[in-house]
């Protein structure tokens, strides 16, 4: 699986506003596979933390009912343009993923 | 002495897996200090979710908490939906759909740099509330709103 996200985070009104959206299957657990019947294992994001300077910002505690490649909106204060942001997150079967991007003006 | 020393190695496998985890990055101190809240999020009914999770089943409506989802959902699969409040010292920010198998759907912990604005998307099985409890100075307080669903999204 390519652990593939996607990040936009500027300044606005001297506050930052973050969305993102991370490319996951989000499988609940409960849907079959048309072709042999069986139930396709749950596989979803457990866990997403959004850091700014090493400072969680904000912390996404997920199930299967959130939806397939999901997506993220914030706003928080405290950053200015060109901070790195940092977004990682961690599923259920202990894959993981992170990206950083720079806060634009 | 044979199996002594199996065990030895295996014990010092599974430490170096551990060390391995945390120094890729897989187990942050914090993952491990603050886990997953599994059993509300297995919860199949929602005042079992709300109360694994939160503590207590029973937050205030509050006119300071809104919820903005669509009216009318095409496509269950994908429900956007916004949670604002107004109120100070929001500590965490979830969003509960009772129709569904897991009603707690997602949580989002807020730090006290974090505006109280979240915006996810979430699947919802059928028509049903959309609910969102926000934890704001030790309190829960929390908002609902109607999403008729044309197209389910948990089903196979």
């Amino acid at each position: 699986m390519k652990n593939k996200m996607k990040i936009r985070a500027w300044m606005d009104k001297g506050k930052t506003t973050v969305k993102a959206i991370i490319f996951h299957p989000m499988e609940t657990g409960m849907r079959k596979d048309k072709k042999t019947g069986k139930k396709i294992p749950a596989h979803f994001i457990t866990e997403v933390n959004c850091e700014h300077n090493g400072k969680t910002v904000l912390r996404c505690l997920w199930g299967p009912g959130v939806s397939k490649n999901p997506f993220i909106s914030f706003r928080f204060s405290g950053a200015k343009a060109g901070d790195t942001l940092k977004i990682s997150w961690v599923d259920n079967k202990g894959n993981s993923g992170s990206k950083e991007a720079k806060i634009s003006a | 002495m044979q199996a002594k020393r199996r065990t030895l190695l295996q014990a010092g496998m599974a430490a170096g897996t551990v060390a391995l985890a945390v120094s890729a990055g897989l187990l942050t101190p914090r993952a491990v200090m603050a886990a997953w809240p599994k059993q509300a999020f297995e919860a199949r009914k929602l005042p079992l979710a709300m109360e694994a999770l939160l503590g207590s089943d029973q937050p205030v409506n509050s006119p300071e908490v809104k919820v903005k989802a669509p009216d009318i959902a095409e496509n269950g699969a994908v429900v956007s939906v916004t949670v604002t409040t107004t109120l100070p010292d929001v500590e965490s920010i979830s969003v509960f759909v009772p129709v569904n198998a897991f009603p707690l759907a997602a949580s989002y912990e807020l730090s006290d740099v974090t505006d109280g604005f979240v915006t996810g998307r979430i699947k919802m099985a059928k028509t049903s509330d959309v609910i969102a409890v926000v934890k704001a100075g030790g309190k829960l307080y929390s908002a609902k709103k109607g999403v008729k669903v044309t197209l389910g999204g948990c089903g196979g």
